[in-house]
C-alpha cells in the first residue's frame, strides 16, 4: 500500500497551477487536502504521474458573505473550519453547513479535507456534493482562460466525474442564499463512514407557518451523483400544514421517486426504507431551527 | 490466599491489586519497540507477489521484469528457494483427518486469492511494491470452491487432491446410546441452524518480521510478531534445513494477536530464506490490504443442532452437526481440526446435558486459511446453545432465565456427557446476579413501556464457561501431534536483589509484564519494581508454548509462582546459615529474610552477595548463584472461568440499527491477579464479540475474490458502536492452579454474540422472525421488522 | 531503468525541511513517501504507528499545526512549513504528561499499538475543545480504531484528563488552590505524580465496577 512514483509540483499561485495542469495533461492530478486521493494512491487505484499541490495557495481558504446574502467558501477551506466557523463568519442562515460537517468522516479527516477537494472528487455520497445540489450552489473553476461558474446541477456527471476540465482548479463554491430551515442527515452502519443514504432538505415556510412556499429535497447514495427529488418537493409545497404527517408523506414520495442501486451497502429496498426515515428526519430537523 | 501466613505484616499483597502496568510508560511515550520499528544496517524490504485468482494451476511465473525494477534487489519464487512445506498433523486416521502441506510459496497451484507466489526484496517498501507489479504470472483457472455448498457438492472440484470431498476433518463423537429414542419421545424438540460470518482477528499491528543472519552467532535472527516463538523457531528451522539452535526468534512489542499470530506464517519463513540468500537483513510488514485478504482468518461455521426438552424445560439431548470452513490450508501447529474439535468437545457447556451426539467437519475452500481466533468456536456454539434454550423457553412458556436455571450445572466437579470434568464455578450465581442487576435498573419495565409505544427493546443473556489452562492432557485428547501444555519459568536474582523471571508465555497486550511480576513479587516478598519479566526470546527462554487459549495466567503464572517459591527456599537456606537458625524459623517479605522470633533480618542483597561473590560462605550442599526453575502443567481437564452477559438492545425501525442500551457482565475467573487487567480483557473481548455479532464479515464474490479489502468494507466498530460495559466480579478460586486464578482472555468474546443475538431476537419476538446468522446487519433487522406475526 | 515502465523511472528525490517536535530536519526523499513513513523510517520517530494506510484506523495520527491529522494520508512534502508534533513530544524527559498518565490510570491501553494515535487525537481535540463533554469525547474517540480496550477506558481517560485540566485552569484563574470544584475536578492534586519508565504505578480505584464476593 505504497503509492506509485510521481513528480511533485508545489503551486505558487492559481495561474501557475492551471498552466502546469495544461502542460502536464492527463498525467496530472491536483492535490489539496488529499484525504480521498492519497488513500486511492496508497491502494494504487489512482496513479497520477504528477501531483500539483495547491494546498499552500494563499487566498483560497476562508468564508465570506456577499452583499446579496450569499456565502462564498474558498476551495481550500477545511471541513473543520466550517464546522467551527463563528456565526458571523458563516452568516445568517447557513448553520446547515456547519451542522452537516459532523457527518464528514472524523475529526482528523475534517482538519485536512477541503470543501473544494470534496466537491471536485465528486463522491455520490459526499456531504458537500449533496449540499451544493440542494442549495443551488455555484462552483467557480479557474482554468487557462480564466474563471467560469458552474451550477451544481450541471457540475456532477456521475461516479467521481464532474464538469471540471483536467486543467481547471475549483477555487470557490458560492451558496447564493441563506437556508435557515435546511438540514442534512444520513445513515451508515458506522458513523463517519460514507453514507448508505443521505438526505437533505431546504424548506421555506410561509409567513405564519401554515404551509411551505418552496422546498428542496436532495438525496445522496441513491444514484451516481446527488439528486434533487422534485416529486418530494411538490409534495411538501402542495401538502398543507407542516408537521410529521406531511414529512412522512413526503419521505414516502421521495422513496418511490428514485431508483436506488443494490450493492454491498444495501439493497434498493433497504435504501428506500432509509429514505423514508431520513427525509422525514431532515424535515423535522430543518423546522426545528 | 495461601501465602498470607508467609507474608510478614505490612507486606503488600500484589495479587488482587490493580497495579499500574509496567508496560505503560514505554508504550505511552512512543518508546515501545514493535517489529516495524526495527531498522538494521543494510536492511531490505519484502513484499509478496500474490495470486490474483482463487483457484488455478500456475502455468508461468516470470520474475525477470521484477528484478529490473529500480530499487529491487532480488525476487525469489518457490523454485528459487526450495523450502520444505509447513504441514500440520493430527494423530488420527486418514478417515478422520487428512494432513495437507502448505508451501511457503505456492508452486504449481494456487488455492486462494492472495496466496504468496514470490517474494520481492527491495531497498524500500515502495520499490518492492513496484517490483510486485512487474511480475508476470499466468494461470489456468480451476473452478473456485467458495462456499460450503460448493465444497461438499458431489463431484466438486478439489482444493487439495488428497482431501476427497474437500473434507480435512470428519469426526463423529459421543453418540449417547438411545439418543434417537430420546428425541422421538421428547415433548419438546427445538432446532437452530446458524451460520456465522468469516472474520478477521485483526490485531491493529499486522504480522511482520525482520530476518537477519548473525555471522558471529551463526544464527538466523527472526524478530517477529508471534504468539508462539518456539513454534516459529521449529518450523523455520525445518523449512530452511537448519538446526533449531541456528534460529533465534525474538518477539518485539506486539500490537495484538488474538490468535491470528498463534500460527506460523509462511511469509516470516520466506523473509528468513531471503535474508539467508542475500546475507542482508530483510523486513516484511504486512500491509492492511494483505492483512484483510491474505492473512489468517476465522470463524466461518455452520451449525445445525436439535435439542430435546422435557415438559419442565430440562434438556434431554443434544444432536449437532457442525461444519467449519477452514479455507485453503491447515494452520500449524493446530491444524484445520482446531475449530470443529473444540466445538464438538465442549458444546454442552454449562448445562447438564444427558445425551449428546455430534458430527463435526472441517472443510477446505478457496479462501484465505484460518487460525484460531479468540474464543475458537465457543462464540458460535455458545450462541447456538443459548438460542436453543431461548427457543425452548418460548415453546414451553418459561422465562428464558428460568429454563437456564433448571439446567445449569450447580454441583462441582461435574463430569459431562462430553467426558469433560468441570471444576467449580458460579454458573447459577452469575446468572442470578446479572438478571437482578437488569431488573433493579428497570430494564424489564423499560422494555414493557417501549413495547407499548411501538418501540422494539429486547433483553438477552448468555451463560457460558470458558475452559482455560489447557494442559498437555487436554491437547493430547484432541490428538494433536504437537501437544502444547506445560510452561517453564526460571527466576534469577542478581546481586542487587533484583529478579528476572522468564516465562514461556507471550504477552501481546495482556499485561503479563505486570501480572506475572505481581505473582513473583508476592511469592518472594519483593517490590514489584524489583521484578522484570523476560518473554519471547528462544535463546533466553528454555522452551515455551506462547500465549493462546487463555493459558498464560493459569499455567504460566503457576510456573512463575513455583519457581519463585523455589528461589525463596534457597534464600531461606542461605539466611538460615547466616543467622544460624533452622530454616523453618524464617520467613520472606519486604526484600528481607526475617526471623520473627528475634526480629533479626537479612536483606536479599546480602544473601545474593554470598551466593555470587562470597560463595565460600555458602552452607554445605548449597550451589552458588540464585536461580530456580519450575514447570507447571495441567493434567486434568483444565479450569473453567464462567460468566453471564446481559444485554439490552433497541432495534430502530427506520434504519435497522441495533443500539445496545445496556451491557452487564458478571464474570468469575477465580482469583483476579489484577482486577483492572481482568476488566480490560473482558471489555475488549466483549467489543470483539459485538463486532462479530453485528458488524464484521469477510466476504467474497462468486469467483472467490475478496470483497472486503479495506476498513470501508470490513467494518471494525468504533467508540460509537461499542457500549460501556458494567462488570461485576465473582470469585471461585481454582483449586489446582498455584494462584487460584483461571484464564480470562477469551470470555468476553465468547459470551457477547449470544447475548446480543438473544436481545435482538427478544425485541423481534412480536414479528415471529428469528435471526440466527451473524453478523446481523441493519438491513436484516429492517426486513425482520417488516414482518408481523 | 526500463523503457516500458515509465512509472518506475520517476525516482527524483526532493529536498525537504520538516519541523518536527520543534526540531528542523532536512532530508532528501522521494516525493511519494508519506509523512508517516518519513517520520518513522527517515527520522526514526517510531512512536507514530501505521495501521491501515487509508486513513481509517488513526494509528498514525499526529498534530499538524496543532490539529490532529492522518500522517498516512499526506505526503511529507505537504507538511513543509508546518509544525508537526508526534507522541515523542508529550513526555517531559521520563515524566509522562497528564494525558499519558490518565491513560495508564484508566487502563486505556493494552497492546499499546493504537495508543500514540489516540493520544495525539486527544491532545489536538482538547486543545481546541477543553470544555468537551464525555459524549463529544466519545464521538472524537470514534475517529480511531482500538482492538483491545473496547474504548470505554480511553474515553474515561481523556474525560478525566480534560476535567483535571479544567480544574487546574480554574485554580490558576482563581489564584487559589482546590476549592469549589466538582468532586471529579477537585482531584487535580493527583496530576503531578511522576511515572518514570519501569516504575510501578500506584494502585488506582477500579472505576464503576463492584466486587460482589
Amino acid at each position: 500500500m505504497k503509492p506509485a512514483a510521481f513528480t511533485y509540483h508545489r503551486a505558487r499561485d492559481v495561474e501557475g497551477a492551471t498552466r502546469l495542469l495544461a502542460e502536464l495533461g492527463d498525467e496530472a492530478k491536483v492535490i489539496a487536502g488529499g484525504q480521498s486521493l492519497v488513500a486511492m494512491m496508497n491502494f494504487r487505484l489512482a496513479r497520477p504521474g504528477h501531483l500539483v499541490d495547491i494546498g499552500g495557495l494563499a487566498g483560497l481558504a476562508g468564508l465570506r458573505t456577499d452583499s446579496g446574502g450569499g456565502l462564498h467558501i474558498g476551495a481550500l477551506t477545511t471541513h473543520h473550519a466550517v464546522e467551527t466557523a463563528p456565526a458571523d463568519a458563516l452568516g445568517p442562515g447557513f448553520a446547515v453547513l456547519r451542522d452537516a460537517m459532523r457527518w464528514v468522516g472524523h475529526l482528523p479527516i475534517r482538519t485536512r479535507g477541503t470543501v473544494g477537494g470534496s466537491l471536485a472528487h465528486g463522491d455520490a455520497t459526499a456531504e458537500w456534493c449533496l449540499l451544493a445540489v440542494l442549495l443551488d450552489a455555484e462552483l467557480v473553476a479557474h482554468g487557462p482562460d480564466g474563471e467560469r461558474r458552474i451550477a451544481a446541477a450541471e457540475f456532477f456527471h456521475g461516479y467521481y466525474t464532474t464538469a471540471l476540465e483536467p486543467d481547471e482548479i475549483l477555487v470557490e463554491v458560492v451558496f447564493p442564499r441563506p437556508a435557515p430551515h435546511a438540514a442534512l442527515t444520513e445513515f451508515a452502519e458506522r458513523q463517519g463512514d460514507f453514507a448508505t443514504v443521505s438526505a437533505a432538505v431546504d424548506l421555506e415556510p410561509a409567513d405564519g407557518g401554515g404551509h411551505f412556499t418552496a422546498a428542496r429535497v436532495a438525496l445522496g447514495g441513491v444514484d451516481a451523483m446527488p439528486v434533487r427529488v422534485p416529486e418530494a418537493e411538490d409534495a411538501l409545497v402542495s401538502g398543507g400544514a407542516p408537521g410529521p404527517e406531511l414529512y412522512a408523506r413526503t419521505a414516502a414520495v421521495a422513496a418511490e421517486s428514485v431508483d436506488p442501486p443494490s450493492d454491498g451497502n444495501g439493497s434498493a429496498h433497504y435504501r428506500r426504507v432509509l429514505i423514508r426515515t431520513l427525509v422525514a428526519r431532515a424535515c423535522e430537523e430543518a423546522m426545528a431551527r | 490466599m495461601t501465602t498470607e501466613s508467609a507474608r510478614p505484616d505490612g507486606d503488600r499483597p500484589w495479587i488482587g491489586a490493580s497495579v499500574g502496568r509496567r508496560e505503560d510508560p514505554r508504550l505511552l511515550s512512543g518508546n515501545g519497540r514493535f517489529t516495524d520499528d526495527i531498522a538494521l544496517p543494510g536492511m531490505l524490504h519484502a513484499r509478496f507477489v500474490r495470486s490474483t485468482v482463487a483457484h488455478a494451476e500456475v502455468t508461468g511465473l516470470d520474475l525477470t521484469a521484477v528484478r529490473e525494477v529500480p530499487g529491487v534487489v532480488a525476487a525469489f519464487s518457490a523454485d528459487d528457494l526450495g523450502l520444505a512445506d509447513i504441514t500440520a498433523r493430527l494423530g488420527r486416521p486418514v478417515s478422520e483427518f487428512v494432513p495437507t502441506g502448505m508451501p511457503v510459496l505456492a508452486r504449481e497451484k494456487v488455492r486462494y486469492a492472495g496466496e504468496p507466489l514470490a517474494v520481492v526484496v527491495a531497498r524500500d517498501a515502495y520499490a518492492a511494491e513496484d517490483g510486485v507489479e512487474a511480475a508476470k504470472v499466468s494461470y489456468e483457472s480451476l473452478p473456485p470452491v467458495v462456499s460450503e455448498e460448493q465444497a461438499l457438492a458431489p463431484g466438486a472440484p478439489l482444493v487439495h487432491g488428497e482431501a476427497g470431498g474437500n473434507t480435512l476433518l470428519d469426526v463423529s463423537m459421543f453418540a449417547t446410546e438411545g439418543i434417537d429414542g430420546t428425541f422421538d419421545e421428547a415433548p419438546c424438540v427445538v432446532h437452530v441452524e446458524t451460520r456465522t460470518g468469516r472474520q478477521n482477528a485483526l490485531p491493529l499491528e499486522t504480522r511482520g518480521v525482520v530476518a537477519s543472519w548473525d555471522h558471529r552467532e551463526e544464527q538466523l535472527l527472526l524478530q517477529t510478531s508471534t504468539q508462539v516463538p518456539h513454534q516459529v523457531r521449529t518450523t523455520a528451522a525445518r523449512c530452511l534445513g537448519l538446526d533449531e539452535r541456528a534460529v533465534r526468534v525474538v518477539v518485539p512489542d506486539m500490537g495484538g494477536g488474538f490468535g491470528q499470530k498463534c500460527v506460523v506464517g509462511r511469509e516470516e519463513i520466506a523473509a528468513g530464506a531471503a535474508a539467508l540468500r542475500l546475507g542482508r537483513p530483510v523486513k516484511w510488514v504486512e500491509d492492511r490490504k494483505d492483512a484483510l485478504t491474505a492473512s489468517f482468518l476465522a470463524r466461518e461455521q455452520h451449525y445445525d443442532v436439535r435439542a430435546a426438552f422435557d415438559a419442565d424445560g430440562h434438556i434431554l439431548g443434544l444432536d449437532a452437526a457442525i461444519v467449519c470452513d477452514m479455507g485453503a490450508y491447515s494452520c500449524y501447529p493446530f491444524t484445520a481440526g482446531i475449530e470443529p474439535l473444540m466445538a464438538s468437545a465442549e458444546m454442552p457447556g454449562v448445562y447438564k446435558v444427558p445425551a449428546y451426539r455430534v458430527r463435526a467437519r472441517a472443510i477446505t475452500t478457496n479462501k484465505a486459511p484460518t487460525a484460531p481466533y479468540r474464543g475458537v468456536s465457543r462464540p458460535q456454539y455458545v450462541m447456538v446453545m443459548e438460542r436453543l434454550f431461548e427457543r425452548a423457553a418460548r415453546e414451553l412458556g418459561l422465562e428464558p432465565t428460568e429454563i437456564r436455571r433448571r439446567n445449569l450445572i450447580t454441583q462441582f466437579p461435574y463430569t459431562g456427557v462430553n467426558n469433560v470434568t468441570y471444576d467449580p464455578g458460579s454458573y447459577l450465581e452469575s446468572l442470578n446476579l446479572c438478571e437482578s442487576v437488569l431488573k433493579e435498573e428497570g430494564w424489564y419495565a423499560a422494555k414493557e413501556k417501549a413495547s407499548a409505544e411501538g418501540r422494539h427493546i429486547g433483553i438477552g443473556y448468555s451463560c457460558f464457561s470458558e475452559r482455560t489452562g489447557y494442559g498437555s492432557t487436554a491437547f493430547a485428547q484432541r490428538k494433536m501431534e504437537v501437544v502444547p501444555g506445560f510452561d517453564i519459568s526460571e527466576v534469577r536474582m542478581d546481586t542487587s536483589g533484583a529478579l528476572v523471571v522468564t516465562t514461556g508465555t507471550m504477552s501481546h497486550g495482556q499485561s503479563h509484564e505486570t501480572t506475572l511480576a505481581q505473582i513473583a513479587a508476592d511469592e518472594l516478598g519483593l517490590d514489584i519494581g524489583k521484578v522484570r519479566i523476560h518473554q519471547g526470546d528462544t535463546d533466553r527462554i528454555t522452551y515455551g508454548w506462547g500465549t493462546f487459549a487463555s493459558r498464560s495466567i493459569a499455567i504460566g503464572g503457576s510456573a512463575v509462582r513455583l519457581a519463585s517459591g523455589r528461589l525463596g527456599e534457597k534464600l531461606i537456606a542461605i539466611a538460615a546459615s547466616v543467622l544460624e537458625v533452622p530454616p523453618e524459623d524464617l520467613e520472606l517479605g519486604q526484600g528481607l529474610v526475617r526471623c520473627p522470633a528475634d526480629g533479626r533480618t537479612v536483606p536479599y542483597e546480602e544473601l545474593a552477595d554470598i551466593a555470587y561473590l562470597k560463595s565460600h560462605l555458602l552452607p554445605k550442599d548449597t550451589e552458588p548463584g540464585l536461580t530456580a526453575t519450575a514447570s507447571f502443567d495441567v493434567l486434568n481437564d483444565g479450569t473453567f472461568s464462567n460468566a453471564t452477559h446481559g444485554v439490552v438492545t433497541e432495534l430502530h425501525e427506520g434504519t435497522g440499527q441495533v443500539e445496545i442500551l445496556r451491557y452487564v457482565c458478571v464474570e468469575d475467573c477465580g482469583v483476579a491477579i489484577n482486577p483492572k487487567v481482568v476488566e480490560g480483557q473482558t471489555r475488549g473481548g466483549i467489543a470483539q464479540g459485538i463486532a462479530g455479532a453485528l458488524f464484521e464479515q469477510v466476504t467474497y464474490d462468486e469467483q472467490g475474490a475478496p470483497s472486503a479489502v479495506s476498513f470501508m468494507e470490513y467494518k471494525v466498530p468504533t467508540a460509537l458502536e461499542i457500549p460501556e460495559v458494567s462488570i461485576h466480579h465473582l470469585e471461585t478460586p481454582c483449586a489446582f492452579t498455584e494462584t487460584g486464578a483461571k484464564g480470562v482472555g477469551e470470555g468476553g468474546t465468547i459470551g457477547a454474540p449470544a447475548a446480543v443475538l438473544n436481545a435482538v431476537n427478544d425485541a423481534l419476538l412480536p414479528t415471529g422472525v428469528e435471526l440466527d446468522d451473524t453478523p446481523i446487519t441493519p438491513e436484516t433487522v429492517v426486513s425482520a421488522l417488516e414482518h408481523t406475526r | 531503468m526500463t523503457d516500458n515502465a515509465p512509472e518506475h523511472t520517476a525516482q527524483q528525490r526532493q529536498l525537504l525541511s520538516l519541523d518536527v517536535n520543534g526540531e528542523t530536519h532536512e532530508l532528501l526523499t522521494e516525493p511519494r513517501r508519506t509523512l508517516v513513513d518519513v517520520l518513522r523510517h527517515d527520522l526514526r520517530l517510531t512512536g507514530t504507528h501505521v495501521g491501515c494506510e487509508h486513513g481509517i484506523c488513526g494509528a498514525c495520527t499526529v498534530l499538524l499545526d496543532g490539529a490532529p491529522v492522518r500522517a498516512c494520508l499526506m505526503f511529507a512534502a505537504q507538511a513543509e512549513g508546518k509544525e508537526i508534533r508526534t507522541v515523542e513530544s508529550l513526555a517531559d524527559g521520563t515524566r509522562l504528561n497528564d494525558l499519558q498518565q490518565a491513560f495508564s490510570e484508566h487502563h486505556g491501553l493494552q497492546c499499546g499499538f493504537c495508543t500514540p494515535g489516540f493520544l495525539m487525537l486527544a491532545e489536538g481535540f482538547l486543545a481546541e475543545r477543553p470544555e468537551a463533554s464525555k459524549e463529544e469525547i466519545r464521538e472524537v474517540v470514534a475517529s480511531n480504531l482500538c482492538r483491545c480496550t473496547g474504548y470505554q477506558t480511553i474515553v474515561e481517560a481523556i474525560d478525566d484528563c480534560a476535567a483535571r485540566r479544567r480544574a487546574a485552569l480554574r485554580s490558576r484563574l482563581e489564584g487559589t488552590a482546590h476549592h469549589n470544584g466538582d468532586s471529579r475536578d477537585s482531584e487535580d492534586e493527583n496530576t503531578s505524580e511522576t511515572v518514570p519508565p519501569g516504575a510501578a504505578c500506584e494502585e488506582v480505584p477500579c472505576g464503576s465496577t463492584t466486587r460482589s464476593r
